[in-house]
């Protein structure tokens, strides 16, 4: 019983194709109550469709799109989410204020406005018109929107393209403040130190189909890669060639191997080279993880 | 309404049920923003308020100083009704075109705006850019153009020019779901003059070949022009016909429209 209500939004077996082309093919997906879902994976893969269907913009083919128990399409449903859209086009003579004014007015029990800027970091763009604004600026009044109302979710739809690294992180901050408050987020993203930085849960998806799905480690736990990285005279090539190197490439200077068993690799390369030197060694980020898993996916596409 | 169906046990503090003060709340504040985003926007109200201004100048008042009293009021109609076409058309063809290019139709349904809220909304706008054009072309034609109207036909004219741009928007807004994006300005101006010009706003009817003529009746304008001048007494019976001819249009036009829209976004 605890269990049900706490799930705020889901998709259960859900199919939608656009003519032969089908983009979902039997995807679930569940959202917790609080917690930061990432949605990763390359174009096409689902995610934004993934997203309209949960936002009731589209309906499934087959399956199930549900919001807090109820149809998306439901306005009741609605009234507790809020949305950031890759792209929208806002009213540009509108300024701030009266955009926040409006889509405030469509919730039930809104934030006051000062909250909503405070937490968007926008209190000095309030008489502002939104066309003059700058694109991170502008994606910052949309974050806004988004939590103007109150929502218990919040849908962010590549919320971070087009920023500089300074507004990415002031956003993000924001985002972990939204979280603290037990609102849920579901982001979908390219930049996956964004995933890793912010995300509980990583869904990764690739041509319609949710591949993996766990947290930040046990993903990274699913390709279990070393990053190996020295400063030595030995020959790439060969050490390419070892057994249980996965890759190996020179990078500035320095050799570059990834390697599921870095304790083996690295006795040899210690014995190989004796002036070895600046030796590090690091788990393979979400970075490396997400490339293996979309690119097995793309070999076994091949094979079939 | 629906908070009924959330399972008592929830331990969320929410509670999704909206007030009917808030809701009508909503309504006003999306009227209120589609009038202030148009209202700044030169580049849609200009052509609006200047087109029908200066051709009535031209034509109604400068060109007609020895005309009768009855061709001046004839010529406040045919601006007057020219002049209210193109709020509807263009405020609601227009921004629905590129609403529905730039994703902000989108992002609106997605929110939970109350159901018509953005339609109602621009139809308000478009009521009150009519409202405003008839009340310039009124203007000018009491002082510059020495028209003599009672205070009843000025305020019915001005009611027919507010109520008469819903057909407009109506068939705006089926042109809206017609094209998307910089396509529809186009569209919208093959489609405004030459029904301006072949339902008599610009030469008056007797003027036009007889084919021309006969045809008339199947523009909305053209009913809208007979209310026009009913309402300056300037014709007599018929109203009832033409008033149902215009909700007969607006009607079709809105359900084809809203079935495109529910379809096709």
């Amino acid at each position: 019983m605890h269990t049900q209500t706490d799930v705020v939004a889901r998709l259960c077996g859900v199919v939608k194709r656009y003519g032969h082309l089908t983009a979902l093919d039997g995807v679930d997906l569940v959202l917790q109550r609080g917690e930061l879902l990432a949605v990763l994976g390359p174009n096409g893969a689902g995610k934004s469709t993934s997203i309209s269907l949960l936002l009731g913009l589209i309906r499934p083919d087959g399956g199930q799109a549900e919001l807090f128990g109820m149809d998306p399409q439901q306005i009741d449903a609605r009234r507790r989410i809020g949305v950031m859209l890759q792209s929208a086009v806002l009213p540009p003579t509108l300024h701030v204020g009266e955009l926040l004014r409006l889509v405030a007015s469509y919730y039930p029990h809104p934030r006051p406005l000062k909250e909503s800027t405070g937490l968007a970091g926008i209190d000095d763009l309030l008489n502002r018109p939104y066309g003059r604004l700058s694109g991170g600026q502008q994606r910052r009044v949309q974050f806004a929107l988004a939590l103007c109302g109150r929502p218990e979710l919040v849908f962010l739809d590549e919320p971070t393209v087009g920023m500089d690294i300074d507004a990415r992180r002031k956003l993000w901050s924001a985002m972990r403040n939204l979280v603290a408050e037990g609102c849920s987020v579901v982001l979908t993203t390219h930049y996956l130190e964004e995933a890793e930085a912010l995300a509980q849960r990583v869904v990764v998806m690739a041509k319609g189909r949710v591949l993996s799905e766990g947290s930040v480690d046990a993903l990274r736990a699913q390709v279990p890669l070393a990053r190996i990285r020295c400063a030595t005279d030995l020959d790439v090539e060969a050490v390419s060639a070892w057994p249980l190197v996965n890759a190996a490439q020179r990078e500035g200077g320095r050799l570059l191997i990834l390697t599921s068993e870095p304790e083996n690799v690295l006795r040899r390369l210690l014995d190989a080279d004796a002036s070895l030197s600046a030796l590090e060694v690091q788990r393979a980020g979400l970075a490396e993880a997400f490339t293996e898993l979309t690119r097995e996916e793309d070999e076994q596409q091949e094979a079939a | 309404m629906n908070s009924v169906s959330i399972p008592a046990v929830s331990a969320a503090p929410s509670i999704t049920g909206m007030s009917t003060r808030r809701v009508i709340g909503a309504y006003l504040a999306e009227a209120r923003s589609e009038c202030l985003r148009y209202m700044r926007a030169p580049a849609f109200m200009l052509p609006i308020m200047l087109l029908p201004t200066m051709f009535y100048l031209l034509f109604g008042v400068v060109m007609n100083g020895s005309a009768g009293a009855d061709t001046a009021r004839y010529l406040l109609v045919s601006y007057g009704v020219f002049g209210v076409m193109s709020p509807g058309l263009f405020g609601f063809g227009v921004s629905l075109a590129l609403e529905r290019d730039g994703g902000l139709l989108t992002y609106k349904r997605a929110l939970p705006m109350p159901p018509g809220a953005y339609l109602l909304g621009k139809m308000l706008m478009a009521m009150v850019a009519a409202g405003v054009v008839i009340l310039l072309l009124l203007t000018m034609a009491l002082t510059l153009g020495h028209v003599v109207l009672s205070w009843q036909q000025a305020g019915l004219l001005l009611l027919t020019g507010v109520l008469g741009v819903l057909p407009f928007c109506a068939l705006g807004m089926l042109i809206g779901t017609l094209i998307k994006g910089q396509g529809a300005p186009g569209m919208l101006n093959m489609v405004y003059l030459p029904m301006s010009f072949l339902s008599g706003l610009w030469i008056p009817m007797s003027m036009l070949p007889k084919a021309l003529q006969q045809i008339a009746p199947i523009w909305p304008s053209y009913h809208l022009h007979q209310l026009g001048l009913a309402a300056l007494g300037l014709q007599h019976g018929g109203v009832i016909q033409h008033f149902g001819v215009l909700a007969g249009f607006a009607a079709v036009f809105l359900i084809i429209a809203a079935r495109r829209l529910r379809r096709y976004g």
